[in-house]
């Protein structure tokens, strides 16, 4: 029984992500399928929800955490999130700045 | 069953730091590794959205991919992709549980079957928008988003290969250590799947809609 214990834990951890993943999935699907709002502003709050929506999932369901034994592991992601930003974003600047003076 | 009786090493994805053992450590640089594979292949797809979002005015006179999106078929592999990672991490507890392998190959069949679902709704997407004149060599938008939803696809193909070799595994070395380790690497492969999906779905599908 003790073994369970712990186990029911982890259940709940991954019964809580799927319910938090739908739940955001269902409102960015939602918001778009009835065009709740303009839309530059929809696009805006679904990107936030996607952003919660994997954070959601690296935490529930990969078990990213502050842990110890996942410490290394959120490291190397916040590490490789940041090159990406960097990436994504300066090639963006560069590509949309050279477009716009083209025009 | 022959994990049962082993208390080191139930499920480490899960538990690493409640018995540090050197096995433990073991596992856990296993796992570092393959989170650094994981971050490598996010950066390829980081790359790919960028290329992605500066083409979608490139369109060379063709309809832009957006214009053959469908809400529901979108919708319906977001909740495959989704409810597979939720299956699959029924198949990391049981892993955890010491349950027997019927469980863990009942679960992973789940798995399979929502990820092979997820596969024939996008291959039926993209079959319609080749129908449709919208080829990938036809602009630079949809070659753009040809490369950046196939590259997914293609990531999910090998996660199915590899669902199917795991059930092999398991047949034949039951529940060892390799093994487990093999479905903890699987777990997080597929995990990492549906967080990509994420990113797709928003600011490719939703996006498109929106337009």
């Amino acid at each position: 029984m003790n073994r369970l214990r712990p186990v029911l834990g982890d259940l709940l951890t991954y019964a809580l992500g799927y319910a938090l993943a739908l739940a955001l999935t269902f409102t960015a699907f939602a918001l778009v399928y009835f065009r709740l709002a303009a839309p530059q502003t929809i696009f805006a709050i679904i990107l936030v929800l996607g952003l919660a929506q994997i954070i959601v999932h690296m935490r529930c369901f990969l078990h990213l955490s502050l842990q110890r034994s996942a410490r290394a592991d959120l490291m190397l992601v916040l590490f490789s999130s940041l090159i990406i930003a960097l990436m994504v974003g300066g090639t963006l600047v560069v590509l949309f700045n050279l477009r716009a003076r083209m025009m | 069953m022959a994990g049962v009786n082993e208390p080191e090493l139930l499920h480490a994805g899960l538990n690493l730091a409640n018995h540090p053992s050197e096995k433990q450590a073991q596992v856990e640089s296993d796992v570092f590794g393959f989170w650094v594979f994981l971050m490598s292949d996010a950066i390829l797809f980081a790359l790919l959205f960028v290329v992605y979002g500066t083409m979608l005015d490139a369109t060379a006179g063709v309809p832009a991919p957006h214009t053959d999106f469908k809400f529901s078929s979108s919708f319906l592999e977001t909740l495959a992709l989704l409810s597979s990672s939720f299956a699959y991490g029924m198949v990391s507890l049981n892993l955890k549980l010491g349950a027997s392998r019927r469980w863990i190959w009942g679960w992973l069949g789940v798995t399979f079957l929502l990820g092979a679902w997820f596969l024939r709704l996008e291959i039926g997407d993209f079959t319609d928008m080749v129908a449709h004149g919208e080829t990938a060599q036809a602009s630079g938008a949809l070659s753009s988003f040809f490369v950046l939803v196939g590259t997914h696809g293609l990531h999910v193909t090998c996660g199915l290969i590899w669902i199917v070799i795991m059930a092999v595994q398991l047949a034949i070395h039951d529940i060892d250590e390799r093994v487990k380790i093999n479905l903890i690497r699987l777990g997080l492969f597929w995990h990492f799947l549906d967080v990509v999906w994420v990113a797709i779905f928003t600011i490719v599908y939703l996006r498109g809609l929106l337009a």
